[in-house]
């Protein structure tokens, strides 16, 4: 098979417009025949449901949470780019798409990224119309911060909590066409399955996760906004809830996978307390703007910070990458603790964190300054660790926060099975390698707001309307596999909960397929992890039944689909022989440590193919080309 | 250290549940209070006993998908913090933990401690919007709005939709809620053009889930673990005075 992206023809910056004008229109009168069933909420598929009942689209929109307000979205805090040039500091569309290229190490396909600069900033006006309180100065105009990887101020943000404002901003549009009854919102429903008739995805499978029960659903087409798979490593920065299910049963409907080993460990998180910890706490990265990153010089220092001497403190990344400094980007900062700790100057009881103090911005600005800015923050890490920032430097070490991989999509954010759409955090399209701070809320919603109300009508123009029902076989097909998985979780009676198999597959995982890489490691991991999955399908312990709210059922769903996800992510990690990004092969790097790329034989996106449980996946090459940006070796020195 | 824990169990909306007594044994203190129920239900399926339900997700106090009542208190004796940022720490060995669901007619029990708060959509489907579709809104700077009537609104729109004002609320009153929203569009050039409207449809509805009415205990306010200031209910008595004022 042929992967095509199918990038339009013409100059880059032309792209989109040309194809905006190409793609085939529906009429108006026609749009009440259409279905898209949307699954999930967050920015990409609360922002995309709202919009395509505004079109006129019938819509039904899915959420495993009770409300589609509480999609992970909710979490960002940071901010979200937009290439406004507000700031008159030398911003532009182009220097926007040339910075996520560069941050995504080459990467990603210069037409989407493009296209993603370019609507940025509609996403801003969007934003404001519905009523996002971002931060203003005392003129009354936007603020802006900067973020890490870019030396321009283009970040807008909703004090620290960015996504949650953004997020209310497209729950208060699709709660208007719930209202309208434009869109059916069906909450605390899982997708458990992808439907595909005659090559064409026509609905999903989902489980009523308070009385159990399992339905069909159908539709003209089917658009997956389920977000990332980051709790593959047990822990990360995501909710508890949020998996690779719905991606990865579509994958094992015919979709591709791609650059799963693409994940992104964020620099700034609370350490590590004790094995029953269940979820990390990101500090966010704007977090760098002002404070300073170091570790003691000496090896084992034991004092307390404070009375550890200017001169017998290393501000690493000052030191290393003077032009950037504490923002330098997140793959090059995390790997820069991990390297610090590694050589014994970590901090904190474990030892595994490095401080992030505040004495000189508070010094500098005040203490009053630093509140405002960062106030939340700051009682947050508080309440955590029980200590105070102000007058303590925070710990913090790196932990896994985003995926760039994702299922394959086209430029039409069109996956491999025609008729199924990705957006958001769950597709691979924009970031490459590693993705910017700031980029991901963008993405989120131009996805959902600016291009899939566009392409899915061409799509629905081309392929007119599913002929296919809920009656048809294949519907009750997979509704018995889903029961008969369902029943097989309940009736193993083994000792073990899901969640013991998932903090142990997550352990093999952060050590063999985390921040740094190898060969053996990344073998070795290809070899535990089907005996993980072995004990699990014959030492699975799940009490109560499936006809009724069942949270360890609920889990033992997930924990399975990431244990066979894993695998693929290994395989893809092993597969690439060069660093990229967060993708850092030991193997590969320059005698100061940095990523060392290989443009001669990767320059491809990798696309995984299913072939079976255990077996590795088929690999397809998407390769890319790049015709208006030169490939550099990505330097923040 | 040790704690003697009385959960609610309730199998099911028609169950009339009861409490349970369980003991949460080597807790430590750096524990979050959902980590420590973690522990405990691992505990119980290797006694084969359900595991309690609760809803969480993020555990970073900010999806407002947790809701235990602790000890009497929604979201437990820290003010300003959800109860999935609760740490340990604020508890000593030998305590005695109670632990119960949102009570509330509008907020019926499914399982356990999982309540069903759907009613919160409903009242914001009625008027907690805009109204305008994607594409061609003005640019975001045509409109500088002032950095105090933003912060104002920036401050209401923190709310979280948690319902711990519901259930610390003794006629089970969403009004903080309700008025989080409505002053946050209030204070805002953008919600002008339905400031009307949106004050009476949203109160409407919130009468029709079955909420109770606000007689100014406010005990939303010191449960609420955002904070959010009870001086937006009188900010929406306001708005609601005037909606009726120039209803025809
Ligand atoms: C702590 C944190 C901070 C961040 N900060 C920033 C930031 O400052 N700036 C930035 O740009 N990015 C940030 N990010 C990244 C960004 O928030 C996410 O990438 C983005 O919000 C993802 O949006 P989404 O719509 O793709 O997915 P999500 O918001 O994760 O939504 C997923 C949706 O899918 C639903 N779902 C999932 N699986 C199923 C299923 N099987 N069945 C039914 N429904 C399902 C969920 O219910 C949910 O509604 C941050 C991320 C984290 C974790
Ligand atoms: S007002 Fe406070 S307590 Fe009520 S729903 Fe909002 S955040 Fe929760
Ligand atoms: S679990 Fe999200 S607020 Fe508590």
């Amino acid at each position: 098979m042929i992967l095509d992206p199918k990038i339009p023809s013409g100059p880059l910056a032309e792209k989109w417009n040309k194809h905006k004008f190409d793609m085939k229109l529906v009429n108006p009168a026609n749009k009440r025949k259409y279905k898209a069933i949307v699954v999930g909420s967050g920015l990409a598929g609360g922002a995309a449901a709202a919009s395509l009942a505004e079109l006129g689209y019938q819509v039904s929109c899915f959420c495993y949470q009770d409300s589609p307000r509480r999609a992970h979205s909710i979490a960002a805090q940071g901010g979200i780019n937009a290439s406004k040039n507000y700031q008159n500091d030398g911003d532009s569309v182009y220097r926007l798409f040339y910075d996520t290229i560069k941050g995504g190490d080459f990467r990603s396909r210069e037409a989407n990224t493009y296209r993603l600069a370019e609507v940025s900033a509609n996403i801003i006006d969007q934003c404001v119309a519905q009523g996002v309180p971002f931060a203003r100065d005392y003129g009354g105009l936007l603020d802006n911060r900067s973020f890490g990887g870019a030396q321009v101020s283009r970040t807008f943000y909703a004090r620290g909590q960015t996504g949650q404002q953004l997020l209310l901003g497209a729950y208060s549009a699709l709660s208007r066409q719930i209202g309208l009854g434009n869109v059916i919102m069906h909450t605390r429903m899982e997708m458990l399955d992808l439907v595909v008739v005659d090559g064409r995805a026509r609905g999903i499978v989902v489980r009523n996760m308070v009385t159990g029960e399992v339905s069909s659903h159908a539709a003209d087409a089917v658009i997956l906004a389920t977000g990332g798979y980051g709790n593959v490593f047990y822990l990360s920065t995501n909710a508890t809830g949020c998996n690779v299910t719905a991606t990865y049963r579509a994958h094992k409907k015919g979709a591709f996978f791609a650059n799963p080993c693409y994940t992104q460990i964020h620099p700034t998180c609370i350490p590590v307390a004790g094995d029953y910890q269940s979820k990390l706490t990101l500090m966010s990265e704007s977090l760098r703007n002002d404070g300073r990153i170091w570790v003691p010089k000496k090896q084992g220092d034991e004092r307390p910070a404070d009375q550890i001497p200017e001169d017998e403190r290393d501000y690493y990344l000052e030191r290393k990458y003077p032009s950037f400094g504490n923002l330098a980007p997140r793959d090059i900062s995390s790997r820069s603790a991990k390297e610090a700790c590694d050589d014994g100057r970590g901090v904190g009881e474990t030892k595994v964190g490095v401080y992030l103090d505040f004495k000189d911005a508070i010094k500098r600005l005040g203490k009053d300054t630093i509140a405002e800015r960062y106030g939340n923050l700051f009682d947050m890490y508080n309440r955590i660790t029980g200590e105070d920032p102000y007058t303590v430097p925070m710990r913090i070490y790196p932990a896994s926060h985003y995926t760039m991989g994702g299922l394959w999509v086209d430029y039409n954010l069109e996956s491999t099975v025609p008729g199924l759409f990705v957006l958001g955090e769950a597709n691979f399209s924009d970031h490459g390698a590693n993705r910017l701070g700031a980029s991901a809320l963008m993405q989120g919603l131009a996805d959902g707001y600016f291009v899939i109300p566009y392409t899915l009508g061409n799509f629905y123009a081309r392929s007119g309307v599913s002929d296919v029902t809920t009656e048809h076989p294949e519907f009750k097909k997979v509704e018995a596999d889903v029961a008969e998985r369902t029943n097989k979780f309940l009736s193993i009676g083994g000792k073990r909960t899901p969640d013991s198999f998932h903090k142990e597959l997550g352990k093999v995982m952060w050590e063999n397929c985390g921040m740094g890489r190898n060969e053996a490691g990344l073998k070795k991991a290809i070899e535990l992890i089907p005996k993980i999955r072995e004990e699990f399908w014959s030492n699975l312990k799940v009490l109560g039944k499936g006809e009724e709210l069942n949270q360890s059922l609920e889990s033992a769903g997930r924990v399975a689909d990431f244990l066979e996800f894993a695998e693929m992510m290994c395989h893809d990690a092993l597969d690439r022989d060069e660093s990229c990004g967060a993708h850092f092969r030991e193997e590969h790097q320059s005698d100061e440590g940095e990523a060392v790329r290989n443009d001669k034989d990767y320059l491809y996106v990798a696309a995984w193919e299913y072939a079976g449980v255990g077996k590795k996946p088929n690999l397809h090459k998407e390769p890319l080309v790049f015709e208006n940006v030169e490939l550099a070796t990505r330097s923040y020195k | 250290m040790n704690i003697t824990l009385f959960v609610w169990r309730q199998k099911n909306a028609d169950d009339r549940g009861k409490m349970e007594k369980y003991l949460a044994k080597d807790i430590s203190s750096h524990m979050s209070f959902l980590e420590m129920l973690d522990v405990v239900n691992e505990d119980l399926v290797q006694n084969d006993v359900e595991p309690i339900a609760f809803d969480h997700d993020c555990r970073e106090g900010i999806c407002g998908m947790c809701s235990l009542v602790v000890n009497g208190t929604p979201h437990g004796p820290e003010r300003g913090t959800t109860i999935c940022q609760l740490h340990m720490r604020h508890f000593k060995d030998g305590d005695n933990i109670y632990i119960e669901p949102w009570r509330a007619r509008a907020f019926p029990v499914l399982r356990d401690l999982v309540v069903d708060r759907t009613a919160f959509d409903r009242i914001m489907a009625a008027g907690g919007f805009v109204s305008i579709n994607t594409g061609g809104t003005p640019d975001a700077n045509a409109l500088p709005i002032p950095k105090t009537d933003a912060d104002t609104a920036m401050d209401a729109a923190a709310c979280i939709g948690c319902g711990a004002c519901v259930a610390a609320c003794k006629n089970a009153s969403a009004m903080l809620f309700v008025a989080a929203k409505v002053s946050q569009f209030a204070s805002l050039p953008q919600g002008q053009a339905e400031r009307k409207e949106r004050v009476t449809n949203m109160l409407a509805q919130m009468q029709l889930e079955g909420f109770g009415n606000c007689s100014n205990y406010y005990e939303c306010e010191a449960a609420c673990p955002k904070d959010i200031s009870v001086k937006f209910i009188a900010k929406m008595n306001r708005e609601y005075l005037r909606a009726s004022c120039l209803k025809e």
